[in-house]
């Protein structure tokens, strides 16, 4: 079995499980633990990616938590949880966020779009995915489905941006590897501006 | 600090009616959390520091949405994002120093959620006080800031009392130069607040930054037309272009008429608790054309009586610099 999703059921048994005494889970499991009092999930739909899907949420659970967690849609990274870093930014009704910092149940009559969202049906990568490929644009790759979804978004609303223009875009998506030449370059190649 | 990625338990309330929002307000008080973009919510909560019972979730109520003109200039809900009011024709064509401030805010995922009302209302950015530190401003009887190994190289040049901390809104100081109203509604009525007294310092109120009270909600802004279509100037100094918050920003509106100043507003954020109105400027620049030779003139006005701490005399110069880059700009 791939051991990444091993690890990966294994943190999200360890989240619905109630008994949450065990030690090994993280920072997720204080949160397990505490869920006592007042606040209960609730049973909402929520539009991802295109698809209704039925999900229990917290009231103050985040939607990059929910994305995460208990939709299995990982490519939305987590970084800084603060919204200062950008990894973990969506679409919703194609504008940008930054799913840590949205509540779930805020998005509830939207739509919301994933990195996993973007490639076609076929399983054909996003024109915006390929170009950053061509162009390098991921090092390390924390960073890159923030800075595709960014330029998505960017596009679709300005289809041949200037450099400066993406610039600005992206200017709320951060790459600790520093490849953000890289990036413009697959945004310019993206929006055929570049061949 | 204890780190979380999750926020502790509360309860959600989604009103889609001011009048629901406001008995909620009303009902909850200091146990509720009125939430506009989140973007000064979650962080607190996250941290623990702060520890509401309830979140009034105010982004269902489309009334306090967009830009409406009204008989003397315009109204901008107070959950109007901050990239609306940066798109906005009105805003734009009328009064740019807003959309010019607006766009500078924190960064671009920020701005689409950002409410101007949030912006305007946010909490001080002291890293002793975020941390949850019982200083003055979180009810307790000393300032870390301000001590010999305090970091205050992001605090206050003026007006400190006890607490050395700044405002961070960039909007704030655009809406004191414009004479903005804000408006503000309780279940007991409205009340109508001009910007300038709406920020409230900490020889005032050492625990808020507004004059906004539990049960009140700021539903709007008003821009008299008193300042429409004036010569403005916006500045804002920052380590980072993006995300972080004014080391100093600056708001100016001047009208001009057969080639001098008539009347100005200079405002000054982030070198004391509210906004600054720099008022020695202002009488000084009335009647003096827009030139270099005016600047020069103004020297270190901007910066009279500025009390600097350990680490932050550099504002003092930015200051004066920014208000005489307003007249050549």
């Amino acid at each position: 079995m791939n051991p990444r999703l091993t690890r990966r059921r294994f943190i999200k048994g360890v989240i619905y499980s109630s008994a949450a005494a065990m030690s090994g889970a993280g920072l997720y499991l204080t949160n397990a633990q505490s869920q006592s009092g007042a606040a209960v999930e609730r049973l909402i739909s929520i539009n991802v990616n295109g698809r209704t899907r039925r999900v229990d949420v917290l009231p103050q659970e985040t939607l990059a938590h929910t994305l995460r967690y208990k939709l299995d849609l990982t490519g939305t990274k987590l970084g800084c949880n603060r919204g200062e870093c950008g990894a973990c930014t969506v679409l919703i009704d194609d504008v940008t966020n930054y799913a840590c910092s949205t509540l779930t149940h805020s998005v509830r009559q939207r739509e919301v779009t994933t990195v996993e969202g973007l490639r076609s049906p076929d399983g054909q990568l996003h024109p915006v995915q390929q170009a950053f490929l061509d162009e390098l644009g991921p090092q390390c790759g924390f960073c890159t489905p923030g800075q595709v979804v960014a330029t998505v978004a960017l596009l679709k609303s300005n289809p041949r941006p200037t450099r400066e223009e993406a610039r600005q875009a992206l200017s709320g998506n951060l790459c600790r590897c520093g490849a953000y030449d890289h990036y413009l370059n697959g945004v310019m190649r993206a929006s055929g501006q570049l061949s | 600090m204890p780190s979380h990625d999750v926020m502790p338990n509360m309860e959600l309330y989604q009103p889609v009616q001011v009048e629901d929002a406001l008995a909620l307000a009303g009902r909850l008080a200091e146990r509720g959390w009125l939430l506009g973009g989140g973007q000064d919510t979650y962080g607190w909560l996250k941290d623990r520091t702060k520890s509401p019972e309830a979140m009034i979730d105010l982004n269902g109520i489309e009334s306090l949405r967009g830009v409406r003109e009204i008989a003397d200039g315009i109204e901008i809900g107070a959950l109007t994002t901050l990239t609306e009011l940066a798109n906005n024709p009105l805003v734009r064509e009328r009064y740019s120093l807003l959309a010019d401030a607006a766009v500078k805010v924190a960064s671009p995922q920020i701005r689409n959620v950002g409410t101007v009302g949030g912006n305007l209302v946010q909490d001080v950015r002291c890293w002793y006080y975020r941390r949850g530190l019982s200083c003055y401003r979180a009810g307790g009887n000393l300032c870390y800031a301000d001590t010999p190994q305090g970091m205050n190289r992001e605090h206050a040049i003026f007006n400190a009392s006890r607490c050395v901390a700044v405002t961070p809104s960039d909007t704030a100081p655009a809406l004191v130069a414009l004479d903005a109203s804000m408006v503000i509604r309780s279940s007991e009525g409205e009340r109508v607040v001009p910007a300038e007294e709406f920020f409230v310092g900490p020889n005032v109120d050492i625990r808020n930054t507004t004059v906004l009270r539990p049960g009140e909600i700021l539903t709007a802004v008003r821009l008299p037309a008193t300042w429409a279509n004036a010569t403005f100037y916006f500045e804002k100094v920052a380590d980072r272009n993006v995300w972080d918050f004014a080391l100093v920003n600056i708001a100016v509106a001047m009208r001009e008429s057969g080639g001098v100043i008539q009347d100005a507003r200079f405002v000054a954020g982030a070198v004391q608790c509210t906004p600054r109105r720099l008022v020695d400027v202002e009488n000084a620049v009335r009647g003096q054309p827009r030139n270099e030779a005016t600047a020069q003139m103004l020297g270190t006005l901007a910066s009279q009586g500025a009390q600097p701490l350990n680490h932050n005399g550099f504002k003092i110069h930015l200051v004066d610099s920014l208000a005489r880059r307003a007249l050549i700009a």
